[in-house]
């Protein structure tokens, strides 16, 4: 039983304890409790939903959907990892799912192909940068921006990116996850903050002169 | 070893995440020293990144998580998770 297995472990960090406890009371009825279990997940599962289909309506139908697939097979989860990290993996499950069956098999092959390339990965050339700060994220116009910029990656640089560069994961968590290498994901990332450069930085220095 | 523009942009990823040996750092730091375009390219990317990890980039829907509640109220009365 769960509550032997809290007692007797010595690896397991407070979170998961904490974690594996809830997760034995919402299996034994307490079902409200699964909503304050999935709470601090819901950026990482909306953004990790939305680096595959980069639609806001699908991302939000695909966590919905990954949600109550665990929440059916809570029993089987095992804790060998955090929770947020299983239901992150059953979200991005969803989402290639969905994306698979949405689009022809020729869209499927550019996509590969394009991952395959090597592509023109030049920087957008500049003389000089002038600093952008967080502040102005308050102005609709940039945030568009770099969301436009992010949705025309190419879907595998642009899984890594928001793994890496918007939630933060680390380069082994990224790898697990999208179980590719570790230098796969270096090399994504590569190209991918490249291309985001290149599309981005002519942007905002036009923003910058308008202004 | 002396690194030339098209080596550094390479580079510029893992030289941002401090991912680089201290020797090919340390000519991409001396590069950049002297190369403004260069310089220019990694500070873009650098501020970019920047942005995009800041939440009001990618914020969540507003209601989503009403939304996701409503949702799972409904399905939650309908079914139990499997036991261990």
């Amino acid at each position: 039983m769960i509550h032997n297995e809290i007692q007797t472990s010595t690896t397991k960090d407070p979170q998961s304890l904490a974690e594996a406890e809830m997760i034995s009371r919402i299996i034994s009825g307490e079902r409200e409790l699964f909503y304050e279990l999935i709470r601090p997940c819901e950026r990482a599962v909306f953004l990790t939903a939305y680096s595959v289909v980069k639609s806001e309506a699908d991302a939000e139908e695909i966590v919905q959907e990954a949600v109550l697939k665990a929440y059916k097979a809570l029993g089987s989860f095992r804790g060998d990892s955090k929770f947020s990290t299983w239901l992150v993996k059953i979200t991005l499950n969803e989402a290639r799912m969905k994306l698979r069956c949405s689009r022809s098999e020729s869209e499927v092959s550019l996509e590969a192909f394009m991952d395959e390339g090597d592509g023109d990965y030049t920087p957008a050339v500049l003389t000089d940068w002038r600093e952008i700060p967080s502040e102005a994220l308050d102005r609709k116009e940039l945030r568009e921006t770099l969301q436009r910029a992010v949705d025309q990656l190419p879907e595998k640089y642009r899984e890594v990116l928001i793994l890496r560069d918007v939630r933060e994961m680390n380069i082994t968590e990224t790898a697990q996850l999208l179980g590719i290498t570790e230098g796969m994901v270096k090399t994504r990332l590569f190209r991918a903050r490249l291309l985001m450069q290149k599309i981005v930085a002519p942007e905002l220095v036009a923003q910058g002169k308008k202004d | 070893m002396v690194l030339d523009c098209e080596h550094v942009w390479r580079e510029i990823s893992n030289y941002i995440d401090g991912d680089l040996d201290p020797s090919v750092r340390a000519s991409v730091e001396k590069h950049l020293a002297h190369c403004r375009h260069c310089a220019a390219i990694l500070d873009s990317t650098h501020n970019i990144l920047y942005l995009i990890a800041d939440e009001r980039t990618f914020a969540l829907p507003i209601g989503f998580g009403d939304r996701l509640r409503a949702r799972l109220e409904g399905e939650l009365e309908k079914s139990e998770p499997a036991s261990r």
